[in-house]
């Protein structure tokens, strides 16, 4: 699974937080880092035949950075890979992005557990 | 069945980077569809010069390599990099960070990027690192950089995978010592003292050179101990000038070809190896699970069982 931190904020426990559950999980997580693009995002998804996309967003940016990956992803064939977005998501935004095929939104306070356990259950189901 | 197989395999070849990525992960997992395209991408492999880095953790491998990457795009070489981390051996899992330091790359067509667990392989490097590497050379690209886990223990599998190994330490931290241990001096071909910025990094430089001058040199070739500053690009262009003279030299000398052969024993080895263990491992878990209690409650030494499941087999 990739986890990545796309757009300008620069609070990554959050990411890492999750990247060290999924781990725990028996997964095996790429991370990214901070501020990719949603271009680097999918291209890695690509090249590492990723499972999921993680993404954790902070800053604001959800509206703008999730539909463009998703964009991406369609655009190179790979709409079937799952995309979970966890961070500061209002709840009318968060449907807006289910309704757009996001697979799961997590605020903040959310347990691992359940993250983990819907990327399991969703992953790899292609 | 053939068939699907070729189309896959020809997709590849042509460049369909999401066809390569899936087929690398049916080698990872050693699922029988990942057999039939190999087999078809391995017969139009042997072009790319196979790069192998390693050294102790924290040495700044993955910024080195970033840096290489970039000089070798400069000169319009196509470059593929295995970047190979630790499997956690509690959960199986991993965090492949690796490609945190190499973002510059990650949309450039002429580069790919591609993170592998260890999966408990003893040499550092996953069992399919050296498949994906066959992969990437029959998808065209020129260079393929192998980045492993710097644990010190012996690298053996990367020095038969790659042609060119380049071992990095850094200043101060008695690196030399692990690198002995690992037996890193035999197999280097290029040495390199990272984060050259720092104190005690001209030492370093002539306690590696004293050590080699202590070993022989395979084939007329001198490693070259080098300082470089990866995260300032420093010393890069030399590394690379380097590893292609190295290249040039196993070709000129006839190395290239005694190491294809040599390395050839070593992939079959490996595979048998591993197709042993994968059986040997089912029936643990079923037909001869009553050997294990029996080891277990000291009925029975391991050698006997171990002889005894061959029987099976």
């Amino acid at each position: 699974m990739v986890v990545a931190k796309p757009g300008l904020d620069g609070h990554d426990r959050g990411a890492k937080v999750v990247a060290r559950a999924l781990r725990d999980a028996g997964m095996e997580v790429i991370y990214t880092g901070l501020k990719v693009t949603p271009e680097q995002v999918v291209q890695t998804a690509l090249d590492e035949d990723a499972d999921a996309i993680g993404l954790s967003i902070l800053s604001g940016a959800h509206m703008h950075l999730v539909p463009r990956l998703l964009e991406l992803l369609k655009k190179a064939g790979a709409a079937d890979i799952p995309v979970f977005v966890g961070g500061i998501i209002p709840t009318a935004d968060a449907d807006k992005l289910k309704a757009m095929g996001v697979a799961g939104v997590y605020g903040p306070g959310t347990s691992t557990d359940s993250i983990v356990e819907d990327v399991k259950r969703l992953a790899g189901a292609k | 069945m053939a068939r699907v197989a070729d189309a896959l395999a020809a997709r590849i070849a042509k460049g369909d980077r999401r066809a390569a990525a899936r087929l690398l992960s049916y080698l990872e997992d050693r699922d029988p569809e990942g057999q039939a395209p190999y087999a078809e991408l391995y017969r139009r492999s042997g072009r790319a010069h196979i790069v192998g880095i390693t050294g102790p953790p924290g040495s700044g491998k993955s910024t080195l390599v970033n840096a290489l990457v970039a000089g070798y795009r400069n000169v319009g070489r196509k470059v593929a990099v295995i970047a190979v981390d630790p499997t956690s051996p509690f959960t199986g899992g991993a965090i492949l960070g690796d490609r945190v330091r190499m973002l510059d790359h990650a949309i450039d067509p002429g580069v790919v990027i591609r993170s592998m667990a260890s999966r408990g392989s003893m040499g550092g490097v996953a069992p399919a690192t050296y498949q994906a590497a066959v992969v990437y050379d029959a998808m065209g690209f020129d260079i393929v950089i192998v980045e492993t886990v710097g644990t010190g223990q012996l690298e053996s599998d990367i020095i038969r995978a790659a042609h060119t190994v380049v071992v990095v330490t850094m200043p101060g931290t008695g690196d030399e010592v692990q690198v002995a241990k690992a037996g890193l001096f035999e197999i280097g071909d290029i040495f390199v003292v990272n984060k050259a910025d720092k104190d005690g990094a001209d030492a370093t430089r002539r306690e590696i050179e004293t050590m080699l001058s202590l070993g022989q040199f395979a084939h007329g070739w001198r490693p070259p101990v080098l300082l470089t500053v990866a995260v300032e690009g420093k010393g890069a262009a030399d590394l690379l000038a380097k590893a292609d003279a190295h290249f040039a030299h196993l070709k000129a000398s006839g190395m290239h070809r005694t190491g294809e052969v040599a390395r050839a024993r070593h992939v079959i080895l490996q595979e048998l190896a591993e197709n042993a263990r994968e059986r040997g491992r089912a029936a643990l878990d079923g037909v001869a699970a009553g050997l294990v209690a029996e080891v277990a409650s000291r009925k029975k030494d391991a050698t006997t069982a171990a002889r005894e499941l061959q029987g099976l087999l």
